[in-house]
């Protein structure tokens, strides 16, 4: 087991660093010069070589990697070119809007998928199931940008309830903070919660075809007390490992649900670090975007293993 | 009724819509959908425009006829391109074993590292949006999707006693994956790949709707959605039937998975 | 129904609470970057600053004339030589520094050294030396007569900087400006405070809030519910309807610098021969182009220059819109139908939508247009540093920059002989009667060859609370002056 994970956790760097390798590589051939667009359509060469300088984009690429990985190994992120501030401290910042948004988004499809799964799984072929289901089908089908946008049109532009865009800031108060961030955790949620909501409604009626259950329930054990005892758990560790295969989507939704709802989250900082030619921003975003969903992936690894430790000795081979 | 029937019903009569309406776009739209009329933009619909038409004054239905074809096509050549990549890949994985294993699987979860939005971002930037370069990224992104699966699958199926046997009369690697191993995860690849499919639509509507998918006057799904927004007063249906658009196409597909997995995997069976 | 009462009530809260309200929320689409506008040619820099935080010698009004700023009055030498500048005294800068005409010598020097990066280092390429004969009176010697050089010099690149500050200028900056640096939640917004050591008048205003919103749909919303107080440089001309359906709003539709073109690569066939570019001319209507793109905002225009421009001459008639005559003059030229050209788009929405305009017009008189959208570092660097392309849809927001016509290396290659001597004779006049009589001559020239498509000038969208007075209706030049700002009843 510590074997495994010592291995899978080289592996986990190594495809990290590839990862820093083929961002670095792709950032050095973008067409479009940070320096030029900084100056704009009036600048003179002489003006344009001396902002190159400044940049330190006069050095050779492979020094220029080099520095830019033995400072992200320090833990010092750089300069960004566009602000001029430490990229870690506008990173900080954003995060600061998309964790929240995120782990807001995660809690409210497990809050309404695992009770709704649930309730699918006991009354298995009945109405409430099916509508629940067919419900769930058209969720996993509406894109959530689209989602966004309709939340918008009715809770902002139709009945002014909820704020449409923007962010005021956690200095203005949680409350405030959390109203900007409920429609897009919502539209976030949704499609997730169809998900989970099957995910969960096909963990509990496995578990409760288990023999030993059907046992339990043969010796006058209740319905209600094998789904609490024994459905639940095994439902909740399917949800926690569909959630670990879903983030990498869950991240790409916030970026573009971020750009809908103009929030000043990590994924708008994206956008415009590319389209100002911000490479250090860029290139660490990208980094650490990767790197969270590998982190991630493995971690379900683990998970795995600690669950089922048989899978151990089949990586093994 | 046999199992997954009425979703493969379902699923099949939306994706047939699609698919028809796509086809029928080839040959016939009411307007020629990149034509412009200053004169009757953001007109309300009638009988001369059935879904009225957009900021330019070209015909809306006209465009989404052209947009599920583009939607189409994209989703078509990102799944091919990731399954004809990744299955081969992930067969090659399980076959070999060893290093060569390790390394193909790493190189997979570097790939499955960039969910497709950042791979777009970065194509985008180098090589412009646009249609292919949507195509690549998506089937860049569902690449280690099907190698990650076909290997899976590939090694059970590896230690089941006829492979032994196969082996074991002198058939080689490839012979046993062709034979052996590929007809029994063909049916799970089927479904995996209606499942990208229906991702790929998705995905697709996302990159568009962001810029960085179809460029116009080429009619998208997603930027058709992205370009009504400011439009929403005026006429918001135009901001309604392209993401419509784009959940019936995913639902269908969606359907279309879950049925086939229940009438060709009994094992994965749902039990609705 | 809820929404128009809550309106109401929200207009009725605003009413009792006006007299006292010094503080003012205002929107902007960018962000900028940083806020040193003598190292960054972003507009939201100066969008930010100018005038508000950092002053230069002379300053640009409402109406674009030239006007005293730190320098009182001025002197020029008959034979356009020599600038003497009378400098204002008791100016210091926010942070106590001190501004006299070692200041102006700094500050000027700073902008041409080897390692400058003034985004307008040609602005001060003229300047020969800067002396200083007192502590309050500033010499400048030019090279060479220059017509345009006080204009110039109240840009926002030419602003005074102090040498005890200039390093931090980006992220702190310090100016002798009204108004000083308080804070910057980046993504969001910027804060700016009256300055109590100001030398000159007091402004109105107490604290004014940049904010930062890029949603069209965002941004609107802001406006009607009240949490911004204006919204200057409103991003989609298409959304204004709604605003202006609200009594507490005023939108006014001013003009800006921008010269909105089809530029045309002349060193490719067929936009090297005058009757093609003719022809693109005629063949694009552009009330029809204003209307489909900009909703109906933006004005006409039939040479590289804005109606609010001096000396301007109105030349929108030389080539109406005539789709048969342009067929038959792209005919002469040998354009067979069916030719395809790619047109280059940069991100903004006048460009996307355009050139997707342009092409449906294009099409009608036989030409296909593949149009190819770019981001604006592709752009610079692809279309504006290498020339590489064949058309391009492109606002030109520089202020009266028909020089750009006269130089060798250009990026839309329009050479004329001709041309460059009437800008030569231009930039040497120093009579302004004379001056407008060659302005004239220039727009002329520029329609009679029509090297690009004139198309049309950026309007300037503003929308602000009705009570509020004294913010710029024209834009021209990049600027969000909030010194002369007030609260009304």
């Amino acid at each position: 087991m510590t074997r495994l994970l010592l291995r899978r956790g080289v592996g986990l760097a190594l495809t990290l660093l590839a990862a820093s390798l083929v961002v670095f590589v792709v950032l050095g051939v973008l067409p479009g010069d940070p320096a030029s667009l900084m100056l704009g359509t009036a600048a003179r060469a002489d003006t344009l070589a001396a902002l190159r300088h400044q940049l330190g984009l006069d050095q050779p690429a492979p020094l220029r990697y080099l520095l830019w990985l033995g400072g992200f190994l320090r833990g010092d992120l750089g300069l960004s070119f566009t602000y001029h501030v430490p990229v870690a401290g506008l990173i900080g910042a954003r995060a600061a809007v998309t964790v929240p948004l995120a782990v807001l988004a995660i809690a409210l499809s497990t809050l309404v998928a695992i009770p709704l799964g649930t309730l699918a799984a006991s009354r298995r072929g009945r109405a409430a199931d099916t509508v629940l289901m067919a419900a769930s089908q058209l969720g996993m089908a509406a894109p959530n940008f689209w989602l966004g946008f309709l939340l918008i049109l009715l809770f902002s532009m139709q009945l002014g309830w909820l704020p449409g865009g923007g962010f005021p800031g956690w200095n203005h108060g949680a409350w405030a903070a959390l109203k900007a961030l409920l429609l897009p955790a919502v539209a976030l949620a949704l499609p997730q919660a169809a998900i989970l909501a099957r995910v969960t409604r096909a963990a509990v009626l496995e578990t409760l075809d288990q023999d030993y259950v059907r046992t339990a329930l043969a010796k006058g054990l209740s319905e209600t007390a094998a789904l609490w005892r024994h459905a639940l758990p095994n439902a909740l560790v399917a949800v926690v490992t569909v959630l670990g295969l879903q983030f990498g989507y869950l991240l790409a939704g916030t970026v573009i649900i971020e750009n809908t709802f103009a929030l000043p989250g990590l994924g708008r900082l994206l956008f415009q670090a590319v389209t100002q030619r911000d490479l250090p921003v860029v290139q660490d975003l990208v980094v650490l975007l990767a790197g969270s969903v590998v982190v991630v992936n493995f971690a379900v690894d683990v998970l795995y293993v600690w669950l089922d430790p048989r899978l151990a000795g089949g990586e093994r081979r | 009724m046999k199992p997954g029937q009425a979703q493969l019903a379902a699923g099949g009569a939306l994706a047939l819509v699609l698919v028809g309406m796509a086809a029928l776009s080839l040959v016939w739209t009411p307007y020629p959908a990149e034509a412009i009329d200053v004169a009757h933009r953001l007109a309300a619909p009638s009988a001369a425009h059935l879904l009225g038409t957009d900021p330019f004054g070209r015909d809306e239905l006209s465009m989404l006829m052209v947009g599920a074809r583009t939607s189409l096509a994209i989703a078509l050549v990102a799944v091919l391109a990731g399954a004809g990549a990744g299955i081969p890949l992930g067969a090659l994985a399980a076959a070999l074993g060893k290093w060569p294993e390790q390394a193909l699987m790493r190189a997979a979860d570097l790939a499955f590292a960039f969910p497709a939005l950042l791979t777009a971002v970065m194509i985008a930037a180098l090589a412009g949006p646009g249609t292919t370069n949507a195509m690549l990224a998506i089937g860049i992104f569902n690449i280690p999707v099907f190698a990650r699966i076909t290997r899976a699958a590939a090694k059970s199926v590896l230690e089941r006693e006829f492979v032994t046997a196969a082996r074991a009369i002198g058939r080689g690697e490839v012979s046993v994956l062709l034979r052996h191993v590929l007809p029994n995860v063909a049916p799970q690849l089927l479904v995996q790949a209606s499942i990208q499919f229906a991702l790929a639509i998705v995905a697709d509507a996302g990159l568009a709707y962001v810029g960085l998918g179809t460029q116009p006057p080429e009619p998208s799904w997603g930027r058709m959605l992205a370009d009504a927004q400011t439009y929403v007063f005026d006429r918001p249906g135009l901001a309604i039937y392209p993401g419509l658009a784009v959940t019936l196409a995913v639902l269908g597909f969606n359907l279309l998975g879950d049925g086939l997995r229940d009438r060709l995997d009994p094992r994965l069976r749902g039990r609705d | 129904m809820n929404r128009i009462l809550a309106l109401a009530l929200a207009g009725a809260l605003a009413a009792s609470t006006a007299e006292a309200k010094d503080t003012l929320s205002l929107g902007m689409v960018l962000e900028p970057p940083h806020l040193d506008p003598t190292a960054g040619a972003a507009a939201a820099i100066r969008e930010v600053t100018y005038a508000n935080l950092y002053e230069g010698l002379v300053r640009i009004d409402a109406e674009g004339k030239v006007r005293p700023a730190l320098a009182a009055s001025w002197s020029v030498s008959p034979d356009g030589l020599t600038y003497t500048f009378r400098l204002h005294r008791n100016v210091t800068f926010q942070d106590g520094s001190p501004f006299d005409c070692s200041t102006v010598a700094f500050s000027y020097g700073r902008a041409l050294t080897p390692d400058s990066v003034n985004a307008q280092k040609g602005l001060f390429e003229p300047i020969r030396s800067v002396t200083c004969p007192d502590p309050h009176t500033a010499v400048v010697e030019l090279k060479r007569p220059t017509a345009s050089f006080l204009f110039g010099m109240g840009w926002g690149d030419a602003v005074m900087v102090s040498p005890r500050s200039i390093a931090a200028d980006k992220t702190h900056p310090i100016g002798t400006g009204p108004f000083r640096f308080v804070r910057w939640v980046r993504g969001d917004h910027i804060v700016l405070e009256r300055w109590p050591g100001y030398w000159g008048k007091k402004p109105a205003l107490k604290e004014i809030t940049f904010r930062f919103i890029t949603d069209p749909n965002a941004a609107a919303t802001a406006m009607l519910s009240g949490a911004l107080d204006a919204f200057p440089n409103f991003p989609a001309p298409e959304v204004l309807a709604r605003l202006r359906a609200d009594a507490k709003l005023r939108v006014v539709v001013g003009t800006t610098e921008g010269k909105t073109v089809l530029a045309l690569n002349e060193a490719k066939k067929p936009f090297d021969d005058i009757r093609v570019r003719r022809a693109l001319a005629m063949a694009i209507d552009r009330k029809g182009l204003i209307e489909a793109a900009m909703s109906g905002y933006g004005v006409p225009i039939g040479s590289h220059y804005v109606p609010t421009d001096p000396g301007y001459v109105d030349l929108t008639g030389v080539y109406p819109y005539d789709p048969a005559r342009a067929r038959a003059l792209l005919a002469e030229a040998g354009v067979r139908p069916g030719t395809q050209i790619a047109i280059t788009l940069p991100p903004p929405a006048y460009a996307r939508r355009g050139g997707e305009v342009i092409a449906a017009y294009l099409a009608q008189v036989g030409i296909t247009a593949k149009l190819v959208p770019v981001e604006w570092a592709q752009w610079l660097d692809t279309v504006f540093a290498h020339g590489d392309y064949d058309a391009t849809v492109i606002s030109h927001t520089e202020p009266r920059d028909l020089d750009i016509y006269a130089r060798r290396h250009y990026y839309f290659h329009y050479h004329s002989a001709a041309y460059r001597a009437l800008w030569e004779q231009y930039q040497r006049t120093t009579d302004p009667k004379q001056a407008d009589v060659l302005l004239g001559e220039l727009q002329r020239k520029l329609a009679h060859d029509e090297p690009n498509v004139f198309l049309f000038a950026l309007p300037k969208l503003g929308v602000w609370n009705a009570k509020l007075h004294g913010l710029w209706h024209n834009s021209p030049i990049p600027a969000n002056d909030v010194t002369g700002v007030s609260w009304g009843k």
